[in-house]
């Protein structure tokens, strides 16, 4: 973020954070070691995924699953883990594989 | 102005302050000896007298967290306290000044545990020294009301945005009734004004984040804010003090300098005890003995190059502490004022007594004692010891 290379003297004080959404801007991808990785062709759409991330890194288009937000995606599995049994349509691929 | 001349204990003198100064919310959890503050104000909470949110808590941690809360959420926010409970406090007391929440906290001064004494000593604010906390001491109780009407103003200007102790001694000035005069609601009102929040939680339609992790990349630019933060916290400190004196005809400022212009030596003591110490220098002044007071109000921000102004004429000085640092180089008091006399060409000898910890009384003949150090380092230029105990069995 631009704000790290301000002088103290213009920050807002106390470390508040006087504007909305700025999590936005805080890349939490990079501290993933696995990430999700989707079949297209197993997946119902059910969006089990959307509605258990805890990072809201399931991106969905027309009702449908689209793609992971790899910047904000954390890796912890959640999907995977909700993704229903018989199509089990999102596997879990080390981190190494991408780098 | 009308002028309302009462008898009051130190306590109800502040919850009096309280009252009409009416603050949105108060949480406390009671100890001795600041309990009848708390107890006081909360009388007036049931009567209707106040508007005040009084939330009793389970603990002083608690106690802390919740002004912590409702000052963020945009309110103006008091308790009181001391000893073990401002100690229970500790981590809370960071979180307010780093968030920078003004809260004014009344402190009435009182050992810390062990062994268990529940009478007067510093131990309990000085130890809170660093925690960016704006400090005032009392002397008596007219002091002590003055400074926390005072300290609603310190704490909530824009440059400053720290929250305040005000603090006075337990049972010595907290539990004795004495003669003082309390001001018009009105006045009061009128002095503190209304209050302006600065990014207040409940403004939904400006949403602000508290508390967010800041870590290598911003914590240090946080903890230098605070540095100005004090730093202007003296001019408003000498401005608010100035009103109030023009508004009420008692004036303060960062210290009080008591017979100190053409004194040869002093005491430097806070709090009550410069009451006691008054007397001498006034019995030593009878017999033609230079010698004075200065009593520091503000302990922080501390005003090291005013002090040293003030004191740099003297051929000597003791620093009188009603607290320890063990194992320092004196106590909180001592090293402070030592420390700004350094580099001051001719600086005057200065050495330090540790006093009347855990409420012990310092009688009239321990200042007497005390001057006739002063003399002797004086007059040869000397001193036995840098820091010692006095009224202490040895
Ligand atoms: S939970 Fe599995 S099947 Fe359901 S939408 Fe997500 S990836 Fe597709
Ligand atoms: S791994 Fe966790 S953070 Fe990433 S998309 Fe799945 S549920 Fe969301």
């Amino acid at each position: 973020m631009s704000d790290e290379s301000k002088s103290y003297k213009v920050l807002p004080i106390g470390g508040l954070i006087p504007k909305a959404g700025s999590s936005h801007d805080y890349n939490t991808g990079t501290w993933r070691s696995s990430r999700p990785v989707h079949n297209k062709d197993n997946c119902i759409n059910c969006l089990f995924c959307w509605i258990y991330c805890p990072d809201s890194s399931v991106i969905v288009e027309d009702e449908k699953f689209s793609h992971f937000d790899y910047d904000h995606c954390k890796g912890c599995g959640i999907c995977q883990f909700e993704c229903p049994t018989k199509v089990k349509a999102i596997t879990m691929e080390s981190e190494d594989k991408y780098r | 102005m009308s002028k309302k001349i009462v008898a009051m204990t130190g306590n109800h003198a502040v919850a009096n302050a309280m009252k009409q100064i009416n603050p949105d919310v108060c949480a406390a959890y009671p100890i001795t000896p600041s309990t009848e503050v708390m107890q006081v104000f909360a009388s007036f909470a049931a009567d209707g007298a106040v508007d005040t949110n009084l939330v009793t808590v389970e603990s002083e941690h608690s106690a802390m967290s919740a002004c912590i809360g409702a000052a963020a959420a945009g309110g103006r926010v008091m308790t009181a306290t001391s000893s073990a409970g401002l100690a229970l406090m500790w981590e809370m007391l960071y979180v307010a000044s780093g968030t920078r929440l003004p809260i004014v906290m009344q402190v009435v001064n009182r050992a810390l545990s062990a062994p268990i004494n529940i009478h007067c000593d510093h131990s309990d604010s000085m130890g809170a020294r660093d925690a960016s906390w704006i400090q005032l001491y009392a002397e008596n109780a007219q002091e002590a009301y003055d400074n926390i009407i005072q300290a609603v103003l310190i704490s909530e200007e824009m440059d400053v945005r720290l929250p305040i102790m005000t603090c006075m001694d337990g049972f010595i000035i907290s539990h004795s009734i004495e003669k003082m005069e309390l001001l018009d609601d009105n006045e009061v009102k009128a002095f503190i004004g209304d209050y302006k929040p600065h990014f207040p939680m409940l403004d939904v339609e400006n949403p602000v984040t508290y508390g967010p992790i800041a870590l290598q990349n911003f914590y240090i630019e946080m903890k230098r804010q605070q540095v100005d933060a004090m730093e202007s916290a003296k001019q408003v400190i000498l401005d608010v003090g100035k009103k109030f004196g023009d508004s009420f005809g008692r004036h303060y400022g960062f210290f009080e300098e008591y017979m100190l212009e053409d004194a040869e030596v002093a005491f430097v003591v806070m709090s009550s005890a410069a009451g006691t110490v008054k007397a001498v220098v006034n019995e030593l002044r009878e017999k033609g003995h230079k010698v004075g007071l200065l009593k520091p109000r503000m302990f922080r921000p501390f005003p090291a190059e005013e002090m040293a102004n003030a004191l740099k004429h003297l051929k000597a000085l003791v620093v009188m502490d009603r607290s320890d640092s063990f194992g320092s180089a004196g106590g909180p008091l001592f090293t402070e004022v030592r420390s700004a006399l350094y580099g001051v060409e001719n600086a005057p000898l200065a050495f330090g007594k540790v006093f009347g910890l855990g409420g012990r009384d310092l009688e009239v003949h321990h200042v007497e004692e005390l001057f006739k150090e002063l003399d002797k380092a004086s007059k040869t230029g000397t001193i036995d010891k840098v820091t010692d105990y006095i009224t202490v069995r040895v």
